[in-house]
């Protein structure tokens, strides 16, 4: 138990006193995780207005292979990603494996599902009598799809921050595409997975704290949104 | 009601950029931070270095002490990756890196003549040795080391004794798997002997650590059990030694540039170079004196057991390349 307390306090301590390692590690993930976000999210918003403002055959069932990818394992993404861009890879031109970029691209992929998949249900739940309304003063389409948006913008937030919290959790991307390299792709996942285990426990349960921390304000963001 | 949604979408949308802020602050304080400590000398960034380094070597700290120093050297930025010889070899085969630390002459051997290693160098040694709890259970104290396995099978089919494996085609694997040879026994019976065998799947540390937690025995390197028990506190002991089959070698090797010709083959040269060095060989047989009265490792010129690489395996320097 002092072991345990004795570890706390020197967490604690190493965040107040913005220890370089834990701070350089912490950005790192907020770094690599914000912009998987904002990637996916500039990917996936488009892709889900189209799928959802547009009528064609088997629209159910692709919505539905959506929804069943939203749990699909990270280290299942992991493998796929370094095969891909492992030099022996048909991607590995690029020379981006062992690199953030190759973490980001993984946490697109990740995320991918969860941000189209709520999108459209984000879209689907605006209420289709203000539709109908809009219709009958003779909004066009487009004009039609930009309220929709509008209305649904909240829901699309949360989808946004959703994925935000699926990415910065992962660790089976970042330490199978990303190394786990100290100084380069070291995150807070990867560093309280192999670090605990090499004996560093302070700074891993500096690390989980700050985690817990994102994770409690992502949670809190969600349920203001929800609330509305 | 719609003042209320404004207000709440303002309050949603200020969350929202608190948490897109604190992404960017603690970057900012990052590099400054980084800056400050100097620990590690700005270079190019456009140069990175990769290495697979075999787990023992990194759970003791030895490339923390020694990568600052060939990055400074040689202008480099070090990127380490942790994998065991199994793994390590993997990347080598497809390219990931520039070069390999391992230490399985067999596996080794057929890397270099499938063509994906060139330029291999012994650099240094050490030991395994069959820790467990400290009553000995399996009474294994005194035997060697396949006799042990022999016991240690024995006693686990009683349900008595737990024996902790790598279990991750890693070089310490390896030698687990030889040793269970050398005692007439067949790899696969092992493995699907029952609960006395466990196959950790993990680094060398790790797997320590989790045999000190199930008080189990477990084949490790010398190194890092002696690394451990200080770290760590283990409540395992070293029970078997000093058996001919535990000499364990580390190499490093380049991996081809005829089969990846965008690997950084001038600086895995100059860093296989380095290894053998005076310079290195001198800190590797000092390195963990201060803390653990005796080195961890041993420069490979002192290797003069039968196992120990020939002379010219560690003498001879690899080319040099110059653009």
């Amino acid at each position: 138990m002092t072991e345990l307390w004795n570890g706390l306090v020197k967490a604690v301590e190493l965040i107040v006193t913005l220890d370089p390692e834990v701070m350089q590690i912490a950005g790192r993930s907020l770094m690599i995780s914000v912009s998987s976000a904002v990637i996916g999210s500039v990917i996936c918003i488009p892709v889900a207005c189209l799928i959802h403002f547009n009528r064609f055959h088997g629209k159910r069932f692709l919505v539905s292979l959506i929804q069943t990818f939203y749990s699909v394992p990270t280290v299942a993404i992991g493998l796929f990603v370094f095969v891909f861009i492992s030099r022996a890879g048909p991607l590995g031109g690029l020379g981006i494996l062992f690199t953030p970029t190759a973490i980001v691209v993984g946490q697109v992929i990740l995320i991918t599902p969860i941000l189209l998949g709520l999108t459209i249900s984000a879209l689907n739940s605006v209420d289709r009598a203000i539709l109908d309304t809009a219709r009958s003063l003779g909004a066009s389409g487009w004009q039609m799809a930009v309220l929709v948006i509008k209305e649904a913008r909240f829901a699309v937030m949360a989808a946004v921050i959703m994925g935000f919290g699926r990415a910065i959790s992962e660790v089976g991307i970042s330490l199978m595409v990303g190394g786990n390299i100290r100084g380069f792709t070291r995150v807070i996942t990867t560093a309280i997975s192999l670090e605990t285990s090499k004996g560093d426990i302070e700074l891993s349960l500096a690390l989980g704290i700050i985690l817990i921390f994102i994770a409690l304000v992502v949670n809190i963001v969600m349920n203001r949104i929800q609330q509305r | 009601m719609y003042s209320s949604l404004r207000k709440r979408s303002k309050i949603a949308g200020a969350l929202l950029s608190i948490i897109l802020l604190a992404g960017l602050v603690p970057t900012v304080i990052g590099c400054t931070a980084e800056e400050a400590e100097a620990q590690y000398p700005l270079h190019d960034p456009l140069v990175r270095f990769k290495i697979a380094t075999t787990t023992s070597l990194y759970d003791t700290g030895l490339w923390y002490h020694l990568e600052p120093i060939f990055e400074e050297l040689a202008n480099v930025e070090m990127d380490i990756v942790y994998a065991g010889t199994g793994i390590a070899l993997e990347y080598g085969r497809r390219g990931d890196v520039d070069a390999i630390i391992v230490h399985d002459r067999a596996r080794e051997d057929v890397f270099i003549a499938d063509g994906y290693g060139i330029n291999r160098r012994n650099f240094a040694y050490n030991f395994f040795l069959i820790a467990g709890p400290e009553g000995d259970p399996a009474g294994i104290t005194g035997l060697s080391a396949a006799e042990s396995f022999e016991k240690l099978y024995d006693e686990g089919m009683k349900g008595t004794v737990k024996f902790v494996s790598r279990g991750d085609d890693s070089g310490t694997h390896a030698k687990e798997k030889l040793i269970w040879k050398e005692a007439g026994f067949d790899y696969e019976e092992i493995q699907g002997s029952g609960d006395g065998y466990v196959e950790a799947g993990k680094g060398m540390g790790p797997t320590l650590l989790m045999a000190n937690e199930m008080q189990a025995y477990v084949l490790a390197d010398i190194s890092t059990f002696l690394a451990y028990n200080l770290k760590a506190d283990l409540d395992i002991v070293s029970l078997v030694e000093k058996d001919p089959i535990f000499l364990n070698v580390y190499a490093a090797i380049a991996i081809n540039p005829e089969s990846y010709p965008k690997t950084k083959i001038d600086i895995a040269n100059r860093f296989i170079n380095w290894l053998i060095s005076d310079e290195v060989q001198e800190i590797i047989g000092t390195y963990g004196t201060a803390e653990y009265g005796r080195s961890l490792f041993y420069p490979i010129a002192t290797c003069d057991m039968p196992g120990c690489p020939p002379v010219e395996d560690y003498t001879t320097p690899v080319p040099v390349y110059s653009k």
